[in-house]
């Protein structure tokens, strides 16, 4: 496309499939302290690959 | 750039492209993008508008329409929100206890003006975690924690280097566990470093995660909030021990980036992007800073009149990243650093924090909170290492109904799956209820999501 480019990101339909482990790190725990943010959270499932 | 909230796709467009999503965009109705792009007359008439605007022929704003319907055909514009009928179930599913804050000393040898935890002590109620008691806070994680296997302790205060022999003998305590529940414990630090010596660097680096390093930026700003116990400035204090805790880290592969230097900023230091330089500049490369968050009257705090300088210097820092990347002097700003395509999945996007669910927080005596930033409050407490949850009511308040599709202001947000809801405890302290939103967190949130994205698209070209 000329005029767009689609950044890739993760197709969330499919991780409703194969996600919900469970084993990602929750909250704000070892970072930030005061804001929850998931977008700099890594799938542990991913990085085990 | 646009971005599709529902599904999270990110588009990198020019301004014509914009300018067509924009515009159909005010044409979608109730009925849809599809019906949108089948009037063959209103198409007609984008095109020709933004034609004219943008002086590109007519048959190349029909080009840019029909790739622009070509997203839409694949989700990934004006698509459909399939997630939040799943919602519930989806939170459901992220229910077992997986993280603990462990409150090892109420108590600090520190005098920091903006101190969410009462200078330490949390309001008084002072005290230091026994070696008892943070081993039995590990027994109690590993008897909630179901079958998951990862499992993360951040050692807190306080500050928690002024009992260090009880966080070295929890670690040991905790080796012992992982063998016996086939558990793997993250442990981490939170630090004011006044106290890092050899050992603790040492039994960090074989030992720890991620170690959180507070420090404020430039000289003056860290020395004008962060004060020592007499009075003055504490940047002299700390300096050697986190370069030196640094460096070491540096030396190993697997730790070299399992570090942050993270600050807090506040009306003092509105242009904050100069202290997050300054602490790359001392070559730190892992950096974050917040915003402080307290109570409006005080002098330091933030308001909605200083949101345009701060969105101002959440550009300028991205920018900076930007170029100094180029130059091959790159670094990490936790906000920034959005991992697009290995990110979390649905369930944790629409979950969210895992306050009181998830994670808890352990006081030195044993009682449990919600969070590190709901201790001391007496109406927050949820139970204790002991007897377990004793105040289920509580427990639920966080549990039940509380996810990305329960709030207006999340449901109807472009940011909801980078984010996925925000801070209860902000919610919490700035309007007396964990669901309704912190909107001045939220107009910064959006702006650092806005930021992340903007880098990575930046990056792609």
């Amino acid at each position: 496309m000329k005029r767009i480019k689609t950044i890739t990101t993760r197709d969330m339909a499919e991780s409703k499939v194969t996600g919900g482990c469970g084993e990602c790190q929750t909250s704000c725990q070892s970072a930030s302290k005061t804001s929850c943010s998931v977008a700099n959270q890594h799938c542990e499932q991913r990085k085990e690959k | 750039m646009v971005i599709d909230a529902a599904s999270g796709a990110v588009h990198s467009v020019d301004e014509v492209a914009y300018d067509a999503i924009q515009k159909l965009d005010e044409e979608v109705t109730g009925a849809g993008a599809g019906a949108a792009f089948s009037d063959s007359g209103l198409i007609d008439r984008i095109a020709s508008e933004i034609s004219r605007k943008h002086g590109i022929s007519e048959d190349d704003a029909k080009e840019t329409l029909g790739d622009i319907a070509e997203l839409h055909e694949q989700g990934l514009l004006w698509s459909e929100d399939p997630f939040e009928q799943a919602a519930d179930e989806i939170k459901i599913r992220q229910s077992v206890l997986k993280a603990i804050c462990l409150h090892v000393a109420h108590g600090c040898n520190m005098d920091c003006e903006y101190c969410f935890a009462g200078k330490g002590d949390y309001s008084g109620k002072s005290g230091i975690m026994s070696a008892e008691v943070g081993k039995r806070a590990l027994d109690y994680l590993v008897e909630h924690s179901g079958t998951r296997r990862h499992l993360e302790v951040d050692f807190f205060g306080g500050e928690p280097l002024i009992n260090w022999d009880v966080c070295k003998e929890i670690v040991a305590y905790g080796r012992e566990l992982e063998k016996k529940h086939n558990k793997i414990f993250n442990f981490t630090l939170t630090t004011n470093g006044v106290l890092i010596d050899d050992d603790v660097i040492d039994f960090t680096n074989r030992e720890m995660g991620n170690v959180v390093l507070s420090m404020d930026g430039r000289r003056d700003t860290h020395d004008r909030m962060r004060h020592s116990k007499t009075g003055g400035g504490t940047y002299d204090m700390i300096m050697d021990n986190f370069r030196a805790l640094v460096d070491s880290r540096l030396e190993n592969a697997e730790r070299s980036s399992e570090y942050y230097m993270r600050g807090t900023y506040t009306a003092y230091n509105k242009d904050f992007a100069a202290d997050v330089i300054a602490m790359a500049d001392l070559g730190f490369r892992e950096t974050s800073i917040e915003p402080v968050v307290s109570d409006p009257d005080v002098p330091y705090a933030l308001h909605e009149e200083d949101l345009p300088k701060l969105y101002e210097e959440y550009e300028k820092l991205a920018l900076e990243m930007l170029a100094r990347e180029e130059r091959g002097e790159g670094f990490s700003f936790y906000h920034y650093t959005v991992d697009l395509t290995g990110g979390p999945c649905i369930y944790k996007r629409v979950a969210g924090c895992g306050v009181a669910t998830e994670y808890l927080a352990v006081t030195p005596t044993g009682d449990l909170y919600p969070c590190h930033q709901f201790v001391g409050d007496d109406n927050m407490i949820v139970g204790n290492i002991y007897d377990g949850i004793t105040h289920p009511e509580t427990v639920g308040i966080f549990s039940s109904g509380n996810n990305i599709y329960t709030r207006d202001d999340c449901k109807n947000c472009w940011a909801r799956l980078y984010c996925a809801g925000g801070c209860a405890a902000n919610n919490y302290h700035s309007n007396g209820d964990i669901n309704k939103v912190y909107r001045f967190g939220c107009k910064l949130h959006r702006k650092r999501i806005e930021c992340a994205l903007m880098m990575a698209a930046a990056r792609e070209k």
